[in-house]
């Protein structure tokens, strides 16, 4: 464990932020997949490494926690290092790369593959919170599209993937309704991962740094991505298996490796060592 | 039901005056303006630039608050509504339900980065409709109906000429088959040919819909082919309303007199 810096208070930022930040927290789990605006504080990283994220992270954890940091679903890249680092010295709190052992799990761009429980909390990196962004750039005008349920122009995005590709290919960042009312990205996951949202036993909290937003899934919500009657939403499998642990059913990752061979492993590190340990081999054993 | 059809009105302004905040003294763009709208009715207003026109179209469709006056409409559960009462959400509901806007120039009305397609089916979605089969039959059905070649429904409307994409506008608009469309100024712009052909489709299409129009145009050939009465503004009064030929054949109100003269016959 590193040893805690001086001079910090505990989480970095200052109670009365992390009160500010709690109470928009309290306002977005009552309001679930509702934006709720709250004063982002500049952070020691830079906008799009996930200062929204580490707010979230900062106003909830305590010194009981352990703390769980993913990029892309692998515990040890850049992002992930840093970011444990910088709670691990600014809290002391325990750290682990265990989807199980964690009870607040951050995360870029992936759920971990280990079903979460109740107690567990999940903080997602949000770059841009606003799904209906790229059909309508104006703030008011889409303030009152979520008010008014109005989301015929969701629809006209999918319907432009159908259109021009014969499928929806959205295959990250694709929009879901939460509790059948607001709209919500849920950041930019894999399409893959939308299902365990759907009235996951974990809290999920989302926080935007750079565009101030934050907002939440309480647990045991209805979480739906969106799709046409005659084109319902479906995870399409990759048919590759994980070179480790040969695993088919988990999110894979294509590696090109020196001599242009390509190669698929697991994206969620722990989940793939955990397969290992417990005796499942890929090719890479053979 | 359609007894009260020909003889209640659609729509009802009543003393409708707007200032705008900006105005110097007491000029108001438009005052007093009264007019009753029957369904199935298609009228003009015309004017000069400056004489109110789309100032008191903004006002009936509930994008400008008027300083004074009144605008009641007749909901298709036949009940009237008092259109600047309506909390924002309820005329939005009305703007993309029962109601359609055709603007003067196409790039505000539609969605320049999505598809045709797209554009004619958004009015559906919003009203819930999710089967994309059924989404793109309307969309051909009614990219033939405006006579636009349906190869290009995946196209975007930024390579649409001018005049393709004010019928994409009107499909766009007339897909959800609205109870009163309200046009500002739909042809001007466009080269003469091009707005013959366009004033024919909506002709055409008010008379098959029977739809009821509001419809704003400097242009008094445009008023006296489509509409069946005419409005005349000046200053933002109305100083003349009749039948469109009576209006233009016998004009009463020296400016409009000043107005049938000043046409351009070729």
């Amino acid at each position: 464990m590193t040893a805690i810096a001086e001079g910090y208070n505990f989480a970095y930022l200052d109670e009365r932020t992390k009160k500010m930040i709690r109470r928009a927290l309290l306002k977005a789990v009552a309001i679930p997949g509702h934006q709720v605006p709250f004063g982002s504080r500049e952070m020691p990283l830079a906008y799009g490494w996930g200062t929204g994220g580490i707010q979230v992270t900062a106003a909830v954890i305590g010194a009981d926690d352990v703390l769980k940091v993913i990029d892309q679903g692998s515990d040890d890249t850049t992002n992930a290092v840093n970011i444990r680092q910088f709670f691990a010295s600014t809290t002391g709190v325990r750290t682990t790369t265990r989807t199980a052992d964690a009870t607040i799990i951050q995360t870029r761009h992936r759920i971990p593959e280990t079903p979460l429980a109740a107690g567990q909390i999940l903080v997602y990196q949000v770059p841009q919170p606003e799904p209906l962004y790229r059909l309508e750039a104006r703030r008011t005008e889409t303030t009152k599209l979520h008010a008014a349920e109005e989301y015929g122009l969701m629809n006209v995005k999918l319907y432009e993937d159908l259109a021009q590709w014969g499928r929806v290919e959205t295959s990250y960042d694709y929009p879901v309704k939460v509790d059948g009312r607001y709209v919500m990205s849920p950041s930019p996951i894999p399409a893959f991962d939308n299902p365990k949202m759907h009235r996951m036993p974990a809290l999920q909290l989302f926080g935007a740094g750079r565009e101030k937003r934050l907002y939440a899934i309480p647990p045991h919500t209805d979480v739906r991505s969106l799709d046409f009657e005659d084109h319902p939403f479906q995870v399409e499998p990759h048919g590759h298996a994980c070179e480790r642990c040969g695993d088919t059913a988990s999110f894979l990752d294509e590696i090109t490796d020196a001599q242009g061979r390509v190669q698929w492993t697991c994206s969620d590190t722990d989940w793939c060592a955990d397969r290992v340990d417990r005796g499942h081999t890929g090719h890479a054993h053979e | 039901m359609p007894m009260n059809d020909c003889t209640e009105p659609l729509l009802r302004v009543r003393g409708l005056s707007h200032r705008f905040a900006s105005a110097r003294d007491e000029r108001h763009a438009v005052r007093d303006a009264d007019l009753d709208l029957h369904a199935g009715e298609v009228v003009a207003i015309v004017g000069e630039s400056g004489s109110g026109k789309s100032t008191l179209l903004n006002c009936i469709a509930g994008r400008i608050a008027p300083t004074q006056g009144q605008v009641h409409y007749r909901s298709a559960e036949d009940r009237w509504l008092d259109v600047h009462a309506l909390t924002e959400r309820q005329q939005r509901v009305l703007a993309r339900t029962e109601w359609g806007f055709v603007e003067q120039n196409a790039s505000e009305g539609l969605r320049l980065q999505v598809s045709a397609g797209a554009n004619i089916g958004e009015r559906l979605m919003g009203q819930g409709e999710r089967h994309y089969g059924r989404l793109r039959s309307s969309a051909e059905r009614w990219m033939q109906r405006v006579e636009l070649d349906i190869d290009r429904i995946d196209d975007s409307p930024r390579a649409f000429s001018g005049g393709m994409r004010q019928r994409l506008q009107i499909a766009r608009n007339l897909v959800t088959r609205p109870r009163l469309v309200l046009l500002d100024e739909p042809t001007s712009g466009l080269d003469v040919s091009v707005q013959a052909r366009l004033l024919d489709l909506i002709r055409m299409l008010a008379t098959r819909m029977h739809l009821c129009a509001l419809i704003v145009t400097h242009d008094l050939g445009v008023a006296r082919l489509l509409a069946q009465r005419t409005l005349v503004m000046r200053h933002g009064r109305i100083v003349e309303q009749g039948l469109t030929d009576r209006v233009l054949d016998d004009p009463q109100h020296p400016y409009t007199q000043l107005l049938v003269s000043s046409v351009v016959a070729p």
